[in-house]
């Protein structure tokens, strides 16, 4: 079983991300996968925690995830607190979006192996949302789903387009882009092998 | 169709394939999504009864209670201080016989204000006269709360079909959704012969004198009773339906077993890896989950019961001043027992604090020692 953990903000379709990524997984028909919204407060703006269960057959575990096999950061502001690496694996995997290059992303999260991923700059290139509160959650779910080999790129973009109230195509895109950037960095293997 | 779904997507999904003719409809956290998504599938026609947006829970189930008295197959989802609002007419469902079918989400009762799951709200509800499902799962939301309209049917009793708050009214996983066609199979259209019609006038709820009203009690309390057939009749027609089982109860490992986890609701779904990381660890663990509560299925647990095998119910309710309230019925089932094993309580994930493995093998733990001691145990969130 992979776990997943994002962390962002609200308004940012945080919890969106995770569903966006069940489905996809459903339609790959590779295994199962459970979503869990961290609801709190909610309000625009406050950070917002999501959860992730990949797994073979039927999640039975519904407790929140305390130690995950990988974080994904939608919100580079966020990841720059503790919360995001709290639990986090040895050995675990740092999903973040932003434009630093892979050298430089290692050096700014040491001990982690970190992949970036520029989801803000895919998404203002779609034109999703204006450029201080970019939409970056169907970008950052194409990513992980090439990273961890959860679903294939069809999947991921048939997810995105059923899921988004707005902009299905533009979204989709992100998606795709997303995905083909991440696939040379894919982690599939030592993430599963961590996780036995 | 397998769709990935929120409980509350299962429930509203379930309520349009059964072809309610009437959805009492008023919003309250985390209950909202039930009438939100029935208000979409109104729109894209999967739903095609009647949808009555009300003033307030009492309302909704009062409007209900006249629909079902005309012969009309009703639906609606509360939780917490909303449920606590339609008491009143939740024993005046169960007393005029009507077969309502109401979702209940989980959620904590205030003071103070709180949003997150545990039991208190369906279980300060438990002597109403409703039948009570704790579900596990999101298909087990969808399952029984078709199940529930064909029972409450048959029994004339009302259903009251129960989720934890987010746990499982919000986490989304995949559903399979039945075809119209075969629900409509297994669900047929309900004819109630003696509803209101105004072609035939009648008097309903008179006043009844005191042996006239001792009778109905005894009537309503032996048809409980057979609700435990009944249940589970109606599952093995479900069964071979869908191909979904679904019992009273739901033994997890239990035959050697060295001590019994006991709960309801998505913990006992949780409780599953519990007793599997036990066993890891070379400890003879098991769980029984408790699907149905109403009726009490006080046979079934005397079935599974064996003399020195101490049972730990974990209890996200309690009253105050007599203490965890499946630990009282369970210990008031096992008692009549010759050889009657040991009950201890653990009143744990209160006002949505979280059931994880760890705690759950904590209690076990605590529990195989069979301390012969009555004290009820209160366990924190370790966060």
């Amino acid at each position: 079983m992979l776990e997943l953990r994002f962390h962002g903000r609200g308004g940012q379709g945080t919890v969106l991300a995770a569903k966006i990524l069940a489905d996809a997984v459903l339609r790959a028909g590779t295994g199962w996968c459970m979503a869990i919204p961290e609801f709190g407060v909610e309000r625009r703006g406050a950070p917002v925690t999501a959860y992730a269960r990949i797994s073979d057959g039927p999640v039975r575990l519904r407790s929140r995830i305390y130690r995950p096999d990988a974080v994904v950061v939608l919100d580079p502001a966020a990841a720059r607190g503790d919360a995001p690496l709290a639990g986090l694996k040895p050995g675990g995997a740092l999903v973040v979006n932003s434009d630093l290059s892979p050298e430089a992303a290692a050096e700014r999260w040491p001990g982690h192996r970190v992949v970036a991923i520029p989801g803000r700059s895919i998404a203002l290139k779609h034109r999703l949302g204006p450029a201080a509160t970019p939409l970056v959650n169907t970008a950052m779910a194409g990513a992980v789903c090439a990273l961890f080999g959860l679903a294939d790129e069809e999947s991921i973009a048939s997810a995105v387009r059923e899921a988004v109230p707005v902009k299905p195509e533009a979204n989709e895109a992100a998606a795709r882009e997303a995905f083909a950037f991440a696939l040379p960095f894919r982690l599939e293997e030592a993430l599963h092998a961590a996780a036995r | 169709m397998r769709k990935v779904l929120t409980g509350n997507q299962a429930a509203a999904w379930a309520a349009a394939l059964a072809s309610v003719d009437v959805v009492a409809a008023y919003p309250i956290t985390p209950a909202t999504q039930v009438c939100e998504t029935l208000a979409e599938l109104q729109a894209s026609g999967h739903y095609k009864g009647r949808y009555v947006k009300v003033e307030s829970e009492h309302s909704a189930m009062s409007a209900l209670l006249g629909a079902a008295s005309a012969g009309a197959r009703t639906f609606t989802a509360t939780s917490s201080q909303g449920l606590a609002y339609m008491h009143e007419m939740l024993h005046w469902v169960s007393g005029a016989r009507l077969p309502i079918v109401m979702v209940d989400v989980n959620r904590a009762l205030a003071a103070p204000w709180n949003l997150w799951s545990d039991q208190s709200d369906s279980l300060s509800q438990r002597d109403t006269g409703w039948l009570q499902f704790y579900c596990a799962s999101n298909q087990e939301v969808l399952d029984t709360t078709l199940m529930a309209f064909k029972i409450s049917e048959r029994l004339r009793l009302p259903s009251m079909v129960i989720m934890d708050g987010f746990t499982l009214s919000h986490t989304y996983e995949p559903v399979d959704v039945p075809g119209a066609e075969e629900v409509a199979r297994f669900l047929p259209p309900w004819r109630e012969p003696s509803a209101l019609d105004p072609k035939r006038p009648a008097a309903y709820g008179a006043l009844a004198l005191p042996k006239e009203f001792t009778r109905l009690r005894r009537r309503l309390e032996n048809d409980m009773q057979r609700a435990l057939e009944t249940i589970l009749e109606i599952s093995s027609e479900f069964e071979e339906a869908f191909g979904r089982s679904y019992g009273l109860i739901e033994p997890y490992r239990v035959g050697d077993a060295e001590a019994l986890l006991f709960c309801a609701g998505a913990a006992a779904s949780t409780m599953q890896e519990a007793v599997d990381a036990l066993r890891a660890r070379g400890k003879a663990a098991g769980g029984v989950r408790l699907r149905v509560a109403r009726p009490f299925p006080t046979y079934s647990v005397r079935a599974l019961s064996r003399p020195g095998v101490p049972w730990a119910v974990v209890d996200r309710a309690f009253s105050p001043g007599s203490g965890g309230v499946f630990r009282q019925e369970l210990e008031a089932a096992l008692y009549p027992l010759s050889r009657h094993p040991s009950v201890r309580g653990y009143i744990a994930g209160l006002g949505g604090a979280d059931v994880t493995v760890e705690l759950l093998s904590e209690i076990w733990e605590d529990a195989v020692l069979d301390r012969k001691d009555s004290t009820e145990a209160w366990m924190e969130d370790a966060r």
